[in-house]
């Protein structure tokens, strides 16, 4: 292993040496960051290789004014919020589902299945789902809607703000000011949507791609393959993740997909407007949409003042540089959702990462 | 995102499977898969099966994690 | 009264009259019997050779109240002689306070009795005084319970965060998140089938022998709630030291790791009710490894870290598997299960 290790920082110093600088690989997945931090992977990394920290964690990426709306909801007596743990501490202007609990109103759950039962079992209330997250978890509510649909579960509903995660590629590396080398991909994204779904970004932007799993191996070895293409000048859209992700992925699960939401623009925190980035509902299952059901519509313009969770969350910067870190904005008491989502970059650097050292 | 877990179909009736990971069952659906058998080993995540989990692929990511475990010489571990 | 009623507790049974008479000789009486505890007097007496005492309360609201591995009577038990054996003194007695739902069945309550009964026997410590409360359906999740207990120190033991010098050594007397991930696997929202067992155990025997077979223990925890994660972080800001632990000699069974990744949890935040740190000199350290180890408690104790010196704000850092390093946290004090 140790050899593999070394292997792989080799390839890093030569590809620094080509771009002249530390090669920018940003890892698109919540999941990555968590585990780099987690591993203390950082330590094993040489200076010429600098981790970025994408738009991969879904509930960092959930604008302000949805967390508003799924805590309106929240207070209302006929309605039951089903929600995965993720969202449960996420702040908003009043409180959290976290602070709503001893209502009875706000139901933890593991899966779109779970929801589906509490409205099977509450016929007088309606449940209304937090349908949060990207390809990986889509699938789950798009199953939950059909369902609903062919059983007549009508007290059902999902207030969606899936993401698709290309998009925001796309937009991350068309602005010029990005620094961005290569992108590491998510392994469990890449399960449904196939590293070939990659290959747009690769083509337009000669940028590689490579999808890795979670284990830290799965990680250095991916980073050291991007490293490879770039010292050979051969960008490309490749896995290593070879025990479950293939070149088409799950197209079952794609196919569910399409066959209940479509995608629209959507409020990314921190990145705005992206086209064609947030999924709803379709028209024919309109009434399994909370939005429609509900009437509802969204705040999209307030940020929290000082709050620098989109420059996190683009890579610019490191959640030391943003002035609230760890002092106003501490798990305990975060400020915007990089540092409440466990998979948040900030909140990762404030439990996992490693404080400087006079020696060692 | 996402927190995937390996395990192993041990029930499975229409899309509806019990699955085991290293002793503790979970409901998962298959809905996703609808060519898993029973026996198969399955990734899991938010209650339904995404993939079927290649296990001679997985044996080497799993000899990788052997290995990491039988690694105790901390010594040499060197940053850049 | 009609015989619906004899099978389950009452309001009345905590009225201090009859009922109460009647649930105090019929329950309580038969299972805790000793000379002090028959005298029912309002306060127990007890003669003590020392007068190096230790006293700790603890209240316990588990649920479900029957568990793989034990029930809440056990671990009242057994929680509170863990705090005295950490503290390094021998159990002596412990009160009994029980607050009971009014409809809790008498087979249920019997049950823990016998738990409780069973548990001071086997570790040699007598119930010596109780009270037993009843409140309306609604007010108590069944049955919460409060042991307070008395200990003796052993004598030239000393043990404290001023003992702790740059250099001692960790030891930790086995598995960690057997507790905490049993627990959760009975919760009625995330439940699921598992063969996990709870690891609670009454720490006092081999924590007695730990101490006075040996010279230069300095400091013991039970990493309860918050897990290991919580205690050591407590000892980091006590003592202003850092904490280093390796993650390669902290063990966790597989099926509790599968489980916590299985709900995205944090092992090291998980509750233990079996085991204990000791902080230690090191000289002494491969000596107390063998004494655990050749304990039925002990099996797969091993010194998991150290404690160093540092000028910084004390952090507890981990070593990972692959030779990396990261800060552990303190808990933020409620596991919530996630799929991202």
């Amino acid at each position: 292993m140790l050899q593999r290790i070394r292997k792989a920082q080799l390839l890093m110093d030569t590809a620094c040496e080509i771009t002249g600088r530390p090669v920018n690989i940003m890892e698109v997945c919540g999941t990555h960051t968590v585990a780099i931090f987690r591993n203390g992977l950082k330590e094993t990394l040489p200076k010429s290789m600098k981790l970025l920290s994408g738009p991969g964690c879904p509930v960092c990426v959930t604008h302000q004014g949805y967390i508003d709306t799924v805590l309106e909801l929240a207070d209302r007596k006929d309605i039951i919020v089903a929600t995965y743990g993720d969202m449960v501490r996420v702040p908003g202007k009043n409180g959290s589902l976290e602070t709503r609990k001893s209502t009875g109103n706000v139901k933890i759950v593991l899966s779109s299945e779970d929801a589906l039962q509490l409205a099977r079992d509450n016929p007088a209330k309606t449940v209304v789902f937090v349908a949060v997250g990207f390809e990986t978890t889509t699938p789950a509510s798009a199953v939950a809607v059909k369902t609903a649909a062919a059983e007549g579960i009508d007290n059902f509903c999902i207030l969606s703000n899936h993401k698709l995660v290309v998009p925001a590629m796309d937009a991350l590396l068309s602005d010029e000011k990005n620094m961005i080398d290569a992108f590491l991909c998510p392994g469990h994204v890449s399960v449904i949507i196939g590293y070939a779904a990659y290959k747009e970004i690769v083509d337009k932007y000669k940028k590689p791609c490579v999808v890795a799993g979670f284990e830290p191996m799965q990680i250095i070895e991916g980073l050291a393959e991007i490293c490879r293409q770039i010292i050979e000048d051969r960008p490309q859209a490749k896995s290593i993740y070879t025990a479950v992700v293939t070149e088409e992925g799950n197209q079952t699960a794609q196919k569910i997909i399409s066959e209940c939401f479509e995608a629209t623009d959507g409020y990314w925190r921190g990145l705005g407007k992206i086209p064609k980035s947030t999924l709803q509902p379709k028209e024919e299952f309109s009434r399994f949409d909370a939005y429609k059901r509900f009437g509802l519509k969204e705040n999209t313009d307030y940020e929290t003042t000082g709050c620098r969770c989109g420059q996190v969350l683009c890579g610019l910067i490191d959640p030391p540089q943003c002035p609230l870190f760890a002092s106003v904005c501490q798990p305990l008491t975060p400020v915007g959702p990089c540092m409440v989502s466990s998979e948040g970059a900030c909140s990762a650097w404030y439990k996992y990462g490693r404080r400087e050292k006079k020696h060692q | 995102m996402c927190l995937a877990i390996p395990a192993r179909i041990i029930k499975l009736e229409e899309d509806r499977a019990v699955v085991d990971a290293m002793g503790n069952q979970f409901n998962a659906r298959t809905t996703l898969l609808p060519d898993a058998k029973l026996g198969d080993l399955v990734l899991v995540h938010a209650g339904f099966a995404i993939s079927t989990i290649d296990e001679d692929e997985a044996r080497k990511t799993w000899q990788l994690i052997e290995e990491i475990d039988n690694f105790k010489d901390t010594q040499n571990k060197v940053s850049g | 009264m009609n015989s619906k009623d004899d099978d389950k507790i009452l309001l009345a049974h905590g009225g201090g009259g009859q009922l109460s008479n009647k649930l105090i000789r019929e329950h309580l009486l038969p299972r805790f019997a000793n000379k002090t505890l028959n005298e029912l007097t309002d306060s127990a007496k007890i003669n003590l050779d020392s007068k190096s005492i230790c006293f700790t309360t603890d209240s316990y609201v588990v649920k479900p109240l029957f568990f793989p591995g034990g029930d809440i009577g056990k671990l009242a038990v057994c929680g509170t002689i863990n705090d005295l054996a950490v503290s390094g003194a021998k159990p002596v007695a412990i009160s009994l306070a029980l607050i009971i739902e009014e409809g809790l069945p008498f087979d249920t309550l019997d049950k823990i009795l016998d738990s409780i009964a069973e548990t001071a026997a086997r570790c040699n410590v007598a119930i010596v005084t109780g009270d037993t409360k009843t409140v309306e359906s609604g007010a108590a999740d069944q049955i919460f319970i409060n042991t307070a207990g008395i200990g003796v120190r052993i004598e030239g033991v000393e043990l404290g965060f001023d003992k702790i010098k740059t250099g001692d050594k960790i030891l930790l007397n086995g598995s960690i998140g057997d507790h905490g991930m049993t627990i959760m696997s009975l919760r009625q929202d995330i439940g699921f089938k598992s063969q996990l067992q709870s690891d609670c155990a009454a720490l006092s025997d081999l924590t007695c022998k730990l101490i006075s077979e040996t010279k230069g223990i300095k400091f013991m925890r039970d990493p309860t709630r918050g897990g290991l994660a919580a205690a050591l972080n407590e000892i980091a800001q006590q003592t202003s030291f850092d904490i280093r632990i390796n993650e390669t000699d902290i063990l966790i069974n597989s099926s509790v790791q599968a489980a916590a990744d299985a709900l995205g949890i944090d092992v090291l935040n998980i509750a233990n009710e079996g085991k204990f740190v000791a902080i230690l000199s090191p000289e002494i350290a491969d000596e107390c490894v063998k004494i655990c180890r050749s304990h039925p408690l002990g099996e797969h104790a091993g010194i998991i870290g150290e404690v160093l010196k540092t000028d910084d704000a004390p952090v507890v850092d981990i070593t990972t598997k692959i030779g990396g390093r990261r800060i552990v946290q303190m808990p933020y004090g409620r596991e919530l299960p996630r799929i991202c």
